[in-house]
């Protein structure tokens, strides 16, 4: 393996791969599009309610495949329930466990449930065969669809959601402190690394959703809300602005501090990581959307043109975040902590940490998502070509 | 006779005593007493010839797998006033020593370098299961039957002392040769040193020789802004020392 100067000779090889970039990035994804779908249902922003039901569903199907990098990676995978089981009080990793099981059981799970509680028990009244039973299964056993307990589901949701605001950055911030309380590398080693890893998140739920949701429309034929989605940008906006401010305030920090290892962070900045830090997350991965989509904001631009643009800047900021995890993960064990030298990574194509296992945990969400949106429709009735029978609806109300 | 009520109340026990009869017994040392001891170690900078004799008997003591260090050896040339920038070698971790030096002017010395043993240690605070843990006599150790191979402690060991382990896949580094020093031995890499550069430390032996010479000698740990408790002491530590 190439060494550039000295590195402590345990050091040359890197510990966490790039399924290490991989979880963050997904967690980063959920939390972010958990956030987004709260704006409407705390702050009761109307404008991007179609993305509601799918921001939840999004959240959910990378949150399901969020803990399989980490047990791909670990090198005794049949011991991971250990972590449940005798976890280390003073560990940061030792509560992901936790925190974990909170967001999936305890907000996620039960938003979702809450809100398609009615749809649910309709579904399983007009369905047969095996959808039938899958529908009963999951009403669990709570079939009450009336007025009453409707608006019990609602306000319940409400309380749970409010919940989930922290938890989703507790879930990211957690994160963030992982890599940020590590203080023998100074690369990761700040107080602000929660924060930025929140916004960053944010920045990339709002992005994948915004796609998504574009894309979605797209396969299905309808007409893109177009109010949803300059909202939606605007969000994108606002949250990259405070991103970005966050992840400067930190790089002009460490210029003017320029403490021991500064001289080799540079470099790694101007060598190395200069494409994945400077040309992808710095300039393509935020400035061009940052100005894109603020130029849309002062400027009038057509319809079509915006669509354009709002899918380039997605892309981009998509990668840029990905590229972000990646300057963090794989730069934060590029220079030895002797500040002496420099390794390189080298990216397996097929390996238990290879591309190709990343590329797959990468596509997994999706291959979710499908499925849920053909079992628990996002849409509004009329758009998923979903009426149920009268008789069944009045049913519904009558009990 | 054994009842079925009886039987039922024996399956709990049995399933603990199972656990310790799975984990097996430890190496049985009558005479040592864990809370009697404070170990660490003093390391002569002036006395280390570069030889790798502490790195090959840590590596036949300890069985480390070839390319992967518990120990090693650094050299380092540092020319005039370039504190911040010395130049510094560890072949093969010095295993095999060192070639002549190509460096011309300043000054060469070697660095020993290995587990410090830290009293508030990075690696074991990080640790999600507690596998990695500080002993009662201030070992820090790995117990590889509980580790998960997630490799937060190499992350966190700001010394670079920790690596995976190739076969068994759980962190490995320095043990201070616990079953020997429990054993009233000293480690392999103080055994084998030709110099007396490393010295084994016991700190609560008010008998061990390391008191006079700390209270003499002007010694230093390494990194000691990160303030991890290292005891590991250096005499005569250069300031250019990474």
């Amino acid at each position: 393996m190439p060494v550039d100067g000295f590195m402590y000779p345990n050091e040359i090889e890197l510990q966490w791969s790039v399924l290490i970039v991989v979880y963050p990035f997904v967690t980063g994804l959920v939390a972010g599009a958990f956030i987004l779908a709260s704006l409407e249902r705390i702050f009761h922003v109307e404008a991007v309610k179609p993305t509601y039901r799918l921001a939840l569903l999004t959240a959910l199907s990378f949150l399901l495949v969020a803990p399989l990098p980490l047990q791909l990676h670990l090198g005794h995978p049949e011991r991971s329930l250990e972590m449940y089981l005798t976890p280390h009080k003073t560990s940061a990793m030792a509560m992901f466990g936790f925190v974990y099981l909170w967001y999936l059981m305890a907000v996620m799970l039960l938003e979702i449930w809450l809100d398609y509680r009615h749809e649910i028990v309709l579904f399983s009244q007009s369905t047969t065969g095996w959808k039938r039973l899958l529908y009963r299964t999951l009403t669990l056993g709570s079939s009450n669809i009336s007025k009453g307990s409707l608006r019990v589901d609602d306000r319940v949701g409400w309380v749970v959601t409010l919940i989930g605001i922290p938890s989703a950055f507790l879930l990211h911030g957690y994160v963030g402190f992982i890599f940020g309380s590590v203080k023998a590398n100074p690369w990761w080693s700040s107080p602000l690394m929660p924060v930025v890893f929140i916004f960053s998140a944010m920045v990339s739920g709002i992005s994948i959703v915004m796609l998504i949701y574009m894309a979605a429309m797209k396969l299905r034929r309808q007409p893109i809300d177009m109010r949803c989605v300059d909202t939606i940008a605007q969000y994108l906006l606002y949250t990259f602005i405070i991103d970005f401010a966050l992840e400067m305030l930190d790089l002009i920090h460490r210029i003017y501090e320029a403490d021991e290892s500064f001289r080799s962070l540079d470099f790694m900045l101007h060598t190395q990581l200069f494409f994945s830090q400077v040309v992808l997350q710095i300039v393509l991965g935020t400035v061009i959307p940052i100005l894109t989509i603020g130029f849309i904001q002062i400027f009038d631009v057509p319809e079509k043109l915006r669509r354009i643009a709002y899918v380039v800047c997605g892309c981009l900021t998509i990668v840029g975040i990905f590229a972000m995890r990646w300057n963090v993960v794989i730069g934060g064990q590029l220079f030895s902590k002797s500040f002496l030298g420099y390794t390189t990574y080298k990216l397996d194509l097929i390996s238990r940490e290879g591309e190709l296992v990343a590329a797959a945990l990468l596509i997994l969400p999706f291959i979710i998502l499908a499925v849920l949106v053909k079992i628990l429709p996002p849409w509004t009735e009329s758009q998923a070509g979903f009426v149920p029978e009268p008789s069944v609806c009045e049913l519904g109300k009558e009990a | 006779m054994i009842t079925r009520r009886k039987l039922l109340m024996l399956l709990p026990a049995a399933a603990i005593a199972w656990e310790y009869v799975v984990a097996g017994t430890p190496e049985i040392s009558p005479n040592y007493s864990r809370p009697e001891h404070w170990w660490g170690m003093l390391v002569d900078i002036d006395k280390c010839i570069g030889c790798g004799n502490c790195v090959r008997a840590c590596a036949a003591e300890n069985g480390v797998p070839e390319g992967y260090f518990r120990t090693w050896v650094e050299r380092y040339h540092v020319a005039g006033w370039q504190q911040e920038t010395p130049q510094v070698d560890s072949p093969n971790g010095g295993k095999n020593g060192f070639p002549p030096s190509k460096a011309a002017g300043g000054k060469n010395f070697f660095v020993p370098k290995m587990c410090n043993h830290c009293e508030d240690s990075p690696c074991t605070q990080v640790c999600p299961v507690g596998a990695t843990f500080r002993s009662v006599d201030g070992v820090v150790l790995v117990d590889e039957k509980y580790c998960l191979g997630c490799r937060y402690c190499i992350q966190a060991c700001p010394y670079g002392c920790r690596f995976l382990h190739p076969v068994k896949h759980t962190a490995e580094k320095c043990s201070l040769c616990y079953h020997r020093i429990t054993k009233g031995l000293t480690t392999a890499c103080c055994e084998s040193c030709p110099t007396g550069a490393r010295q084994l430390a016991d700190l609560k032996n008010p008998k061990d020789p390391i008191h006079e010479y700390l209270k003499t000698h002007s010694v230093q740990v390494l990194k000691p802004h990160l303030a991890t408790g290292a005891k590991v002491y250096y005499h005569d530590l250069d300031g250019s020392v990474r």
